[in-house]
């Protein structure tokens, strides 16, 4: 596959604050990649610095094989040929929703642009209402056309930003994968930012985490939540919470949990003082377990409860219980661990 | 309230609502003409290109209108060069001194409207437009114009409710609008109260029909519509 989009030590700043740093990662033609980050780690100032709306201080960024951002030169946006969806959408409100999709097809003769807004709306289910003006419709169904309008120059690679974030939960997951698919069956490559990771993870083939400018770990969903490669990003992905132990043999940690082991070999010497990543779902309740835990806490989730374990030195981890187990905060109750997956960091000082 | 002396000058009194009318009309449009460049240049992320406009904007916003048509009135006259320049036959009328300065004067408040509307279209319009392939000045001219068209119209058409009563200074310098007329007649009957009277409903009859022009416009503008994303 193609390389469509490559960044090479992207570095972008305002007001020598630096925002973006050292940034490099490639995305292959009809991939659907995702930046994920707390806010203000600089991902939205990667998208649009990738779109052409804001300068970067170092590195390259290119479109197949074609520079389009240099410290020294920036390509302006109209003629990157991407297409971009915004987070408040920015539909045009004095235009009707085929105006609105029409926009970006000036250069079509009247029949083709017919046939061009004809298939998107089709595509995200709008045709039936296309006379209407962006304030009639639904925040899900603006967001549809933003996709659409995006969509009908059938660009090299689509940008968006926080696309679902103004919608709610149960929308927002209905419509990403709905974009997914969307995106998948039209071959379209696709970057999107985000800050959740359901989000992401929905969505995205690859998923790149940052933080602070920087780009923690760039993976696939899968990889990223069972072998996150530093401690951030163990953190940040998923829940969790770190346990102390102490290594003893490349794969395997001791803890007061008993002896770890995994399918991953560490190069620390043992002895060394590490923090183990427990996720919920490796720890589970068991009546005749050797460990003993007391109940701080329970969160009814639905299927799952998650429940706050202290084990007897006073470390505090969380666990997953069905939803019908009956043991309540303050009970001590039996678990057993679960792991497939042996995360371990070398526990930082201070 | 002698109401037939109103009636009898009310023929007279229509004839000042004309002149009123071509003078709120002439500096009104020309006004918003002129405005619209000026309000872009006013816009401009240069100080260079800012410089100019606001200079002109803190000029003519800053001083009374009552002044700048006495200036241009009575001042423009005592200069030798515009008494032989070609503009004289226009600049010694007082109608025109009037339509000018009005003109320059509407004109600076307008600018700041366009100002104004053009830096309250959300920015996220106007780089969607850029990335559908838009150049700066075509998205100006297809998206920010329009658009700030429909977020100024208001406060536009509130500025031609404004200039219409501020043309009644245009009787300072011998016109015959509405206010001169009214003096006149005043002068000649000696009933204040009658025709004033009925200018100030004449008046009211013109601001009237104004707001019932500009809703249409709103109306076929859309401008209810740009209320998105809030």
């Amino acid at each position: 596959m193609d390389t469509l989009l490559k960044l090479e030590s992207v570095r972008c700043s305002f007001d020598n604050e630096v925002v973006v740093n050292e940034l490099s990662f490639h995305i292959n033609e009809g991939d659907i990649a995702c930046l994920l980050g707390p806010s203000g780690c600089g991902k939205t100032t990667t998208l649009r610095a990738i779109a052409g709306f804001e300068p970067i201080t170092a590195g390259n960024i290119s479109l197949r094989n074609q520079p389009v951002s240099t410290p020294q030169h920036r390509l302006p946006p109209e003629q990157r040929h991407l297409g971009m969806v915004f987070q408040d959408y920015a539909l045009f409100p004095h235009l009707t929703l085929w105006e609105n999709v029409c926009f970006g097809l000036r250069k079509l003769t009247r029949g083709e642009k017919q046939k061009v807004a004809q298939r998107v709306l089709e595509l995200v289910g709008l045709e039936q209402i296309s006379h209407r003006y962006p304030h009639e419709i639904s925040g899900g169904q603006q967001q549809r056309v933003a996709l659409a309008r995006a969509l009908a120059p059938e660009p090299a690679l689509i940008l968006l930003d926080e696309p679902f974030s103004n919608l709610d939960v149960d929308l927002r997951r209905r419509l990403a994968l709905e974009v997914r698919d969307i995106l998948k069956q039209q071959r379209i490559t696709a970057l999107m930012v985000t800050h959740d990771q359901e989000e992401a993870f929905a969505m995205a083939d690859k998923v790149g985490v940052m933080q602070s400018g920087l780009l923690q770990q760039w993976d696939a969903p899968f990889t990223l939540y069972h072998e996150p490669a530093n401690r951030f990003v163990a953190g940040f992905i998923g829940q969790g919470r770190f346990l102390p132990g102490r290594i003893v043999a490349p794969d395997q940690v001791a803890t007061e949990l008993g002896l770890l082991r995994g399918n991953r070999a560490y190069p620390w010497e043992p002895g060394t003082p590490v923090e183990v990543l427990l996720r919920p779902d490796d720890v589970q309740p068991d009546p005749s377990g050797p460990l003993r835990a007391l109940i701080l806490n329970k969160t009814f989730t639905g299927a799952t409860s998650l429940v706050q374990l202290k084990l007897p030195s006073g470390a505090i981890i969380d666990a997953l219980f069905p939803s019908n187990a009956e043991e309540q905060p303050g009970d001590i109750v039996g678990v057993r661990l679960d792991m497939r997956h042996l995360v371990a960091f070398p526990l930082s000082n201070g | 309230m002698q109401w037939d002396v109103i009636i009898q000058w009310l023929p007279k009194l229509f004839e000042g609502v004309g002149l009123t009318l071509q003078l709120v009309a002439l500096s009104g449009v020309i006004g918003l003409i002129l405005a619209i460049p000026l309000g872009v240049a006013r816009a401009s992320q240069h100080w260079y290109v800012r410089a100019l406009p606001y200079g002109y904007i803190f000029l003519f916003r800053g001083t009374p209108l009552l002044v700048q048509l006495f200036l241009v009135y009575y001042g423009l006259a005592q200069f030798e060069a515009v008494r032989k320049g070609p503009l004289w036959p226009y600049l010694r009328d007082p109608f025109w001194c009037a339509v000018i300065t009005m003109t320059l004067h509407t004109m600076a408040y307008i600018a700041e409207i366009v100002r104004g509307a053009i830096q309250a279209v959300p920015a996220g319009e106007i780089e969607a437009a850029r990335a559908l392939g838009m150049s700066k000045w075509q998205t100006m001219l297809f998206i920010t114009l329009p658009r700030a068209a429909r977020i100024g119209l208001p406060a536009y058409s509130n500025e031609v409710i404004l200039m219409l009563k501020a043309s009644a200074l245009a009787s300072t310098i011998t016109l015959l609008d509405l206010t001169g007329m009214a003096r006149t007649i005043i002068a000649r009957t000696y009933l204040p109260v009658e025709i004033f009277f009925a200018a100030g409903m004449l008046y009211l009859l013109i601001s009237y029909g104004l707001v019932l022009c500009f809703k249409l416009l709103e109306k076929w503008l859309r401008v209810d519509t740009g209320q998105l994303g809030r």
